[in-house]
């Protein structure tokens, strides 16, 4: 049996009158590359604010590592963050520092390193993202994709445990598209760590994942290898798969 | 009808008690991590938000002391009080119009830059990329800022006295023909050290108000750029509201 490294168990989300997350539940094993993919809406970021304690689900509860999270307090909290590693749709990277000091900024500020331990970690970072020598830029003066790549750098300066990849592909060319996600497999297979790739962009799914979980009406519509997802007959996954709207009328009839 | 309108206030009502309870918790967070600010980024931030406002609010100032000047000194001479207009306008100056303009002019430049700085963070994920590294954005962003500021607006003050009193004087002896020896003599009977000081306690108070509100208002930024400069707004304008109410309470504990 898998070792289960989080585990999400009736979970339920509510945005005003909007039901997000229903009775949802999702295990998730150490090591994999689980891809969360539905269309926009469908609470996948919303799965990362919760796994990350940026949000608090209305009910049900989230293990992490072994521990209960979903009542902890921001101290509680910073613990157990400093093990995980988060790609933001939009890089989030911080535009008053360089590329050099946004990737060592955890270990900055959570490690007794020495400033050329730093130097060395940052280099090695980027080297492996494909942007050396990039320290001393700005973030403003880099390309989508590269602030990408430099987000993924920071997020594993920490060594973490698990990385969350929120939509990493999303407004990059399908070369750029490919790049991140075969980073996304490397880095995996490199460091064994557990990555949540939450994304609607189907190849890079199959790329970078081990299992992919379909999200719909804020239940697991699906859940399985690349290879099963590929083969579901499944109306909802076929539906999203082929480009197609989904019509529960339709399927109905 | 009368249903709607109570609706309208009540729903007002409690939001602004939300806002209240909001920042008095932003403020007492504020306090608790004073200790963990960062020295370098707190003289970064008094470099950026205090000498880089300087000019700006010097030549308030100076206008203010000339305008000042202009109003009294040519009646106090054609009552045969002339010599007291140096006096008059440094103490007008050193306990209202030097703090609460510098406050304004602060409110204006730095607390607008607050709000939009970390108003863009919010809404570019910045501040929860901040979380999710462990970096408590009170400690790292407010925390800082607002030492900076409280330090800084006492250092404003000072300077401003100064060039408030240059453009008192300059409009007194050229305008209103008030000799620079009465001019001077007359600050020096009048004002006393005490005027300077509790300007400057009030200022550090304001400055409080402007880090906390800049703060809060960015924190708090809806998403997307509109909501960056609603933000920004926003900031402005209740900083200068809680200034003012501020300043009479302040004006009561200090000067009476």
């Amino acid at each position: 049996m898998q070792d289960v490294l989080i585990k999400l168990h009736q979970l339920n989300v509510t945005f005003g009158e909007r039901k997000i997350l229903d009775d949802f539940d999702l295990n998730i094993h150490r090591g994999e590359t689980l891809a969360v993919i539905g269309p926009s809406g469908a609470g996948k970021s919303t799965i990362i604010k919760l796994l990350t304690g940026l949000l608090k689900p209305n009910s049900g509860s989230i293990e992490i590592m072994g521990s209960k999270v979903e009542n902890f307090n921001d101290s509680e909290w910073d613990e157990i963050r400093k093990k995980m590693g988060v790609v933001f749709q939009y890089s989030a990277l911080f535009d008053f520092l360089t590329v050099g000091e946004n990737v060592a900024f955890g270990l900055r500020r959570h490690f007794k390193v020495t400033e050329e331990e730093v130097t060395q970690r940052v280099s090695e970072l980027l080297g492996m993202v494909g942007m050396p020598g990039t320290e001393k830029m700005l973030p403003s003066e880099l390309s989508g994709g590269m602030k990408k790549r430099v987000g993924l750098a920071r997020a594993l300066a920490m060594r973490p445990e698990v990385v969350f990849y929120d939509e990493p592909t999303s407004g990059l060319d399908p070369v750029m598209t490919m790049t991140i996600s075969r980073l996304i497999r490397t880095t995996q297979e490199q460091f064994g760590v557990t990555s949540i790739l939450v994304t609607h962009d189907m190849e890079s799914a199959y790329v970078a994942a081990d299992r992919i979980a379909m999200l719909y009406k804020g239940k697991i519509a699906a859940l399985g290898t690349v290879e099963e997802i590929k083969n579901s007959n499944n109306p909802v996954v076929k539906a999203f798969i082929e480009g197609r709207e989904f019509k529960e009328e339709q399927y109905e009839q | 009808m009368l249903k709607d309108i109570c609706a309208i206030i009540g729903k007002n009502l409690i939001k602004a008690c939300m806002i209240c309870g909001q920042m008095t918790n932003l403020t007492i967070q504020t306090f608790k991590r004073l200790p963990e600010a960062n020295p370098k980024e707190v003289l970064r931030q008094m470099a950026l938000l205090g000498a880089d406002s300087l000019p700006i609010v010097m030549m308030t100032i100076l206008c203010t002391g000339m305008v000042i000047s202009v109003q009294t000194a040519k009646e106090f001479v054609r009552f045969g009080a002339g010599s007291s207009v140096g006096g008059i306008v440094a103490i007008a100056m050193a306990r209202e119009l030097v703090p609460v303009l510098t406050g304004v002019v602060v409110a204006g430049r730095i607390g607008a830059a607050i709000a939009a700085e970390i108003g863009t963070m919010k809404v570019t994920e910045q501040i929860d990329a901040l979380k999710v590294m462990a970096a408590n954005p009170i400690s790292y962003l407010v925390a800082p800022r607002f030492i900076a500021i409280v330090l800084m607006m006492p250092v404003l003050v000072v300077f401003s006295n100064i060039v408030g009193n240059i453009g008192g004087w300059i409009v007194a002896h050229y305008y209103a023909g008030i000799s620079s020896m009465s001019y001077t003599n007359s600050i020096k009977m009048l004002a006393e050290m005490y005027d300077v000081v509790g300007g400057m306690i009030k200022s550090s108070f304001f400055g409080a108000i402007i880090a906390i509100v800049g703060c809060y208002k960015g924190l708090n930024a809806p998403n997307g750029a509109e909501g960056v400069g609603l933000a920004t707004t926003a900031s402005v304008v209740l900083s200068i509201i809680l200034i003012f109410i501020a300043n009479y309470f302040l004006s009561i504990v200090i000067y009476i």
